[in-house]
């Protein structure tokens, strides 16, 4: 039996400890916000935040997520407001959207660390997630839109 | 009398205990020695060399700023970083997929507890350099991470990361002799004088 938190709430979790983290979330916690995209950590579409880094959660097992603090997609804002969330959506980023949530989970660690990243630094962020839709331009504008955002929300 | 004995058995003891003291720090930072021998040991060097060069060992030294990939060297796919602690960078981190161990499977991520680069102020460049210059690297505090000649040997013979060359799970091809047989290597090169190569050695 594993405790874990995800997006603010506890759960126990009966699982083999070989579990990887993205099976409990989807299967058993019913969170299909995360994808399944190539169970070798090449894609980033399973991205989550684990104590706040951008694991790839396809090869993270349970064991290591045990009492830790998870936040998926469905928890990266209250109410879909995260300034990456509305730049998003302003600026309509997805085309078939399966990469999406693992992009915006990347994403929410490079403006944490970095409130004004340059285009260099958002390569360096997100070459770890993948989009074969190729709405990388549309990311790019998107982030630094968020990046604005959340500057113009620190000064009010 | 009686307090006279009781003071000197005291002191001695107190002596005692200090001494063992003061024996397991030199213990610590001493290693064998053996009489000076420049041919020997450079031809041990030139082992050591073959093992820090094999894929395994050089793909965390890079001389840029990525790590490499494979037996061919290819730098990192995913345009991974260095950083400045050596785990990369914002949501590339090392760690983000590199577990505490191997995951299981061909062309999985490797693993362990302290995967990474060499920090940004300390890069240990192993690609590029000759048995000459990479010799001369590990001899120096200021460039091999502040390590004595003893500690020199028991990060080579002992540290858990180095170790994982010689498990380095599914597919991976290991360094050309086993681990003990480097580690005698490190000590023969040391021992007998810790020379450099010459110039020419290749």
């Amino acid at each position: 039996m594993f405790n874990i938190t995800v997006n603010g709430q506890h759960h126990d979790v009966d699982a083999d400890p070989n579990m990887p983290l993205l099976w409990v979330l989807r299967d058993i916690l019913g969170l299909t916000g995360t994808k399944f995209g190539c169970g070798a950590a090449q894609c980033g579409a399973c991205t989550v935040h684990l104590n706040g880094e951008a694991v790839r959660s396809c090869v993270t097992k349970i064991n290591r997520a045990a009492g830790q603090d998870i936040v998926t997609i469905e928890g990266l804002s209250a109410n879909n407001n995260h300034p990456l969330q509305l730049a998003w959506n302003e600026i309509n980023v997805p085309q078939c959207g399966y990469c999406q949530s693992g992009q915006l989970m990347s994403a929410a660690v490079l403006l944490r660390e970095n409130p004004n990243p340059s285009d260099e630094d958002i390569d360096d962020a997100m070459s770890g997630n993948i989009c074969r839709c190729g709405t990388y331009q549309r990311i790019r504008a998107a982030i630094h839109k968020a990046a604005a955002m959340q500057t113009e929300g620190a000064k009010l | 009398m009686r307090k006279l004995i009781a003071t000197s058995i005291i002191a001695v003891i107190t002596g005692i205990i200090t001494l063992s003291f003061r024996l397991e720090t030199v213990k610590k930072h001493t290693y064998a020695t053996l009489p000076k021998d420049s041919v020997g040991s450079a031809k041990a060097f030139m082992s050591v060399y073959r093992v820090l060069m094999s894929s395994r060992c050089m793909n965390c030294h890079p001389s840029g700023d990525a790590p490499l990939q494979g037996d061919d060297n290819h730098i990192h796919t995913m345009n991974v970083k260095r950083g400045v602690d050596g785990k990369g960078l914002y949501s590339v981190r090392c760690s983000n997929c590199h577990q505490a161990g191997n995951t299981a499977g061909l062309h999985m991520p490797p693993g362990n507890p302290k995967w990474g680069l060499p920090p940004a102020n300390m890069r240990m460049v192993f690609q590029g350099r000759t048995p000459r210059q990479l010799a001369l690297q590990l001899l120096d505090p200021k460039q091999n991470g502040g390590r004595t000649k003893a500690q020199l040997i028991d990060h080579m013979a002992n540290d858990g990361l180095v170790g994982w060359a010689w498990r380095p799970g599914d597919g991976r091809t290991l360094p050309p002799m086993s681990r003990p047989a480097f580690a005698a290597q490190v000590r023969l090169w040391i021992a007998k004088g810790a020379y450099a190569p010459s110039a020419k050695a290749k």
